[in-house]
C-alpha cells in the first residue's frame, strides 16, 4: 500500500495503479489520494502518464492493475454510479463540429438526465459570456470560444469533480487568466474538486494545493506547489519542473 | 437537489432519455447537411429507375419477366434496403469517429447498448427516408407497388432490417478494433453477399456446393420467398422462419462482436484517441 493518505474517504483514491501497452508501461504503480474540495494537478512532460491516469479515472480506459475508488466507489466496476457527478474537458477532445452549441450542450444536458436543461444552459451562456455563441456550429468557434463552450459541457451537471485535461491549453493569457478564475469560483462556490494535468506551471501554482509531480508513468514527488518550491530550492514550480525533467527528484538529489 | 435527481437518472441502468439525445444528436447532423438526406434518396432511386426501365424492356422478351413484372423491382428494392440498413447503422456510428467523440459521450451516463439502440434506430430512420420514397416513385413510373405484397412485405423488411443490422454491428465492432483504416467495411462487406443472397436468380442457378453457403444467409429466403409470393402467389412461413431464426443467431454474434471490440477499445485507450 503505502502510497495512500490518511484522510478518510477521499473523492479520489488512486491505489498501486499499473497501465501496460504491450511492453510499454504508460503508468507505474502510482497511488494518491484527492480530498473533497481540493484542486489537485498531475504536472509532468509528454507521455509522462498524466492523461492515461484521468483516462483510467473516468472509465475510458481500463488499467491493467490496481485500485480507483472515486467518490468511495470502485470506478471499474461501479463507474455508472459515478459519472453523473463527475465531468471532463479537454482541448484534444472536440464537440461535433456541425451541430450548434446549443444543440450539443442540449444533448449532454439530455444525457445527464438534466431537469431543466434550457434554464441550465442559459445560465452556464451567461457565465461564461457563450450567449452570442449559442446558435453557431461548435466548429466554427476560436480556440478560446471552444475552451468556454468545453467548460460549459463540464459543468453542465454542476459536477462534484471536475477532471480538466490542460485547461487553459492554446488560449492566449487574458482568456487563461478568465478560465482559471471561472473554475476557482465555481470550486470556491460548489465545493468541487478538481484534478487537472498541466504543462502550465503558473497556472498549477496559482490554482492547486496538491501537486503529483510525474514522470514516465512514475510519481516522482508531491506536495504543494510551496513545498516542492522549497524542497528544490527554485523559485518556482516551472524550475522544479525543469529539474525534475531533466533526470533528479528531491528524493534522489534535491538542490542546495 | 438538481443535483441528486441527476444521480439517480444517471444511474439508471436503462435510460430512453438518453437513447433519445443519441438519436436526436444523429437527426441534428443529419438536418444540419442537405446533401447528406439527398444522398440517402439519391442512390435507390437512381435503382429503381434503372431496374425499372430494364424491366420494362424485358418484360417485352421474356416470358418469365412478363409473368412477374415486379420481381426484378421488388429484387431491387428489397436488396438496397438491406445495404442501407446496414449503412444507416455504420454511418450514424461513423459520425462518431469522424467527430472523434466517443471521449465526450463515455464519460456521460451513457451505457454502450443505450448507443447501440439508437444506432438500430437511426438505422430505421435513414431506411425509411432512402426506400420509402423509391417505392413510392415506382407507383406512378412502372404502375407497380410493391406494397401489394402485403404482409409478406413486412415479414421480408424485418428479416432484411435485422440482417443489416447484424452486419453493421460486425462492422463498427471492426471499425472499434483496427482504427478508420477499416472504414471502408461499411461500404463494401454487403456487396459480397449479394451474389450469395440471389437477389436476381434462383439459388438453384449457383454450383450445387455454394448452395449451402447461400442459405446460410437470411437475405436469401428473403429473395427465394418473394419470388415465391410474385409468381406462385405463395407466402413460405418456412422460409421466414429460418430467415428469422438466422438473423437471431447473427444479430448475436454482431453485437457479442461490438461489445467486446468496445472493451478492448477501453483496454487500449482508443475511445479518447479514435477518429480522423
Amino acid at each position: 500500500m503505502g502510497h495512500i493518505g490518511a484522510m478518510p474517504e477521499p473523492v479520489i483514491l488512486v491505489d498501486h495503479l499499473v497501465k501496460r501497452y504491450g511492453g510499454t508501461v504508460a503508468v507505474d504503480d502510482i497511488g494518491f489520494a484527492v480530498e473533497r474540495g481540493v484542486t489537485a494537478a498531475l504536472l509532468g512532460g509528454n507521455g509522462a502518464g498524466k492523461t492515461t491516469t484521468l483516462s483510467i479515472l473516468l472509465g475510458l480506459l481500463l488499467p491493467s492493475s490496481g485500485r480507483v475508488h472515486v467518490f468511495g466507489e470502485d470506478v471499474l466496476r461501479h463507474r455508472y454510479r459515478v459519472l453523473p457527478r463527475m465531468n471532463f474537458s479537454s482541448p484534444y477532445v472536440d464537440l461535433p463540429h456541425r451541430l450548434t452549441v446549443r444543440q450539443n450542450l442540449q444533448i449532454y444536458g439530455r444525457l445527464y438526465g438534466l431537469p431543466r436543461r434550457g434554464e441550465r444552459i442559459e445560465l452556464l451562456a451567461r457565465d461564461l459570456q457563450i450567449e452570442t455563441l449559442l446558435d453557431r456550429p461548435a466548429g466554427k468557434l476560436s480556440a478560446g470560444q471552444k475552451t468556454r463552450v468545453a467548460l460549459a459541457k463540464a459543468l453542465l451537471n454542476e459536477p462534484e469533480l471536475l477532471l480538466l485535461d490542460e485547461p487553459t491549453a492554446s488560449l492566449d493569457p487574458d482568456t487563461g487568466d478568465w478560465v482559471r478564475g471561472y473554475l476557482e469560483e465555481y470550486c470556491a462556490s460548489t465545493g468541487a474538486t478538481i484534478l487537472l494535468a498541466s504543462h502550465n506551471m503558473a497556472e498549477v501554482e496559482r490554482m492547486c494545493s496538491q501537486v503529483m509531480m510525474m514522470k514516465e508513468g512514475h510519481i516522482v514527488d508531491r506536495g504543494s506547489p510551496d513545498e516542492l518550491i522549497d524542497r528544490y530550492g527554485r523559485a518556482n514550480l516551472e524550475e522544479v519542473f525543469l529539474h525534475i525533467a531533466r533526470g533528479t527528484t528531491a528524493t534522489l538529489e534535491p538542490a542546495l | 437537489m438538481t443535483g441528486r435527481m441527476i444521480r439517480q437518472r444517471g444511474e439508471a441502468p436503462f435510460s430512453p432519455a438518453r437513447v433519445w439525445a443519441m438519436l436526436l444528436r444523429y437527426l441534428y447532423i443529419l438536418r444540419s447537411s442537405w446533401p447528406r438526406t439527398i444522398e440517402l434518396l439519391y442512390w435507390p432511386t437512381l435503382q429503381m429507375l434503372i431496374w425499372g426501365f430494364m424491366s420494362q424492356f424485358l418484360a417485352e422478351n421474356s416470358s418469365y419477366i412478363a409473368r412477374a413484372f415486379g420481381v426484378l423491382l421488388a429484387a431491387v428494392m428489397l436488396w438496397d434496403l438491406l445495404f442501407r440498413s446496414q449503412l444507416g447503422l455504420s454511418m450514424s456510428f461513423l459520425d462518431e469517429m469522424w467527430s472523434r467523440n466517443l471521449g465526450q459521450l463515455f464519460v456521460t451516463p451513457l451505457r454502450p447498448y443505450e448507443w447501440l439502440i439508437s444506432l438500430l434506430a437511426m438505422s430505421v430512420i435513414r431506411v425509411t427516408i432512402g426506400i420509402v420514397p423509391a417505392m413510392l416513385l415506382a407507383i406512378p413510373l412502372y404502375h407497380y407497388s410493391i406494397f401489394d405484397m402485403g404482409l409478406p412485405l413486412i415479414a421480408f423488411l424485418v428479416v432484411l432490417l435485422m440482417m443489416g443490422w447484424a452486419l453493421g454491428l460486425a462492422i463498427c465492432g471492426g471499425i472499434l478494433r483496427h482504427g478508420m483504416g477499416a472504414e471502408g467495411l461499411a461500404w463494401t462487406v454487403i456487396f459480397a453477399l449479394a451474389p450469395l443472397s440471389c437477389v436476381y436468380y434462383p439459388v438453384t442457378t449457383l454450383p450445387g456446393w455454394l448452395q449451402p453457403f447461400a442459405w446460410a444467409l437470411p437475405s436469401t429466403y428473403v429473395f427465394e420467398g418473394m419470388r415465391a409470393v410474385l409468381i406462385d402467389n405463395h407466402f413460405r412461413t418456412d422460409y421466414f422462419l429460418a430467415a428469422l431464426a438466422l438473423d437471431v443467431v447473427y444479430l448475436v454474434i454482431g453485437a457479442v462482436i461490438f461489445f467486446i471490440a468496445f472493451h478492448d477499445a477501453r483496454r487500449r485507450g482508443a475511445l479518447l484517441q479514435m477518429g480522423e
